[in-house]
């Protein structure tokens, strides 16, 4: 049992990653995250301003449903099936991060610098968190597509515009990680 | 029954994510240096897998579960779109260290300052939607 509460090893996660966008496919659907962050826009009634939220949302309502399911996942394997032993990621990488100033994991998903509840007490981080998510809501849109959609959907047909896209995400997140976020922290 | 299917997909996502620490800024920080083969192996099996399942599907004309033929949506043409747009997420992607699903897995397990990039995400979006005339596809 101490598998399930270690960290999966990648070709098992890989594996499954891919069986979850088969399944989608045998549903009749695709496999694309961020086209919620479209859906969820549609449903406040922005259509009704600007065209491109035009469409009908309720023919996305099955996709909503995955990301319940997702955020019921992630609530049962944070409380439920993790351990001290996660997240063991590179000593170098945790030595650049404590030059950056940002705490090392220590089983933690997520640094507290940058997502502990006392955040929401500093302007900077509170804006770096919204100026992040403005970067991936208007990115993906504008690439129409994210990880899923491009990475692992698009890359999984041999369809070239996802190549570029998934070459975009990491020229744009290997300037971030290399020179910008060193600049910040 | 209908709906619970999707749950159900849903649900796996969202633990295997977690539990590949996919969802993990940490780990996204670690690729983007280099650090860890970790994610570019999660990547590389799940499209490998996808390949093979897709091709397989493809070959054996396999129906969907309603019986009706297999359609693999067709990204639409154009360049400038898939490199900007995707350079702009890569930037967002590196900075807060999740990718639209994961913002939605670690809002369920309960971070709440997430809800910030959710906020972030759902005005990006509609800035997208705001400015799509303007802008070079």
């Amino acid at each position: 049992m101490d598998i399930l509460f270690q960290t999966w090893p990648w070709y098992v996660s890989g594996f499954l990653i891919g069986i979850v966008m088969l399944s989608l496919i045998y549903f009749g659907k695709s496999f694309g995250m961020s086209s919620n962050l479209s859906t969820l826009c549609s449903m406040t009634g922005l259509g009704k301003k600007v065209s491109f939220f035009n469409f009908d949302w309720k023919a996305q309502r099955w996709n909503l449903l995955v990301v319940l399911g997702a955020m019921l996942g992630g609530f049962v394997a944070v409380h439920f099936m993790s351990d001290a032993s996660n997240v063991d990621i590179n000593p170098k990488t945790i030595a650049q991060l404590t030059q950056l100033g940002i705490d090392a994991p220590n089983g933690k998903l997520l640094p507290n610098t940058l997502f502990a509840n006392d955040i929401f007490q500093s302007p900077k981080k509170i804006l770096i968190l919204i100026f992040g998510g403005v970067l991936i809501g208007f990115g993906t849109r504008y690439a129409s597509g994210c990880t899923s959609g491009h990475a692992i959907y698009g890359l999984s047909s041999l369809q070239i515009p996802s190549l570029k896209a998934v070459i975009g995400f990491f020229i744009g997140g290997l300037i971030m990680a290399h020179f910008i976020l060193p600049l910040i922290f | 029954m209908k709906a619970l299917k999707y749950i159900v997909v849903g649900f796996v996502f969202g633990i295997v994510l977690t539990k590949s620490e996919a969802v993990s800024w940490y780990r996204i920080y670690e690729m983007f240096l280099f650090q860890s083969f970790h994610m570019y192996g999660i990547i590389m099996v799940a499209v490998v897998t996808g390949v093979i399942g897709i091709q397989i599907i493809k070959r054996r004309n396999i129906k969907d579960i309603k019986g009706l033929p297999i359609e693999i949506i067709t990204k639409e043409a154009g360049s400038t779109r898939f490199w900007v747009g995707g350079i702009f997420f890569g930037l967002g992607w590196a900075l807060v260290g999740s990718c639209p699903g994961p913002i939605f897995i670690l809002l369920g397990a309960g971070f709440l300052p997430i809800i910030l990039v959710l906020f972030g995400a759902l005005f990006g979006t509609f800035l997208y939607g705001l400015m799509k005339n303007k802008l070079p596809h």
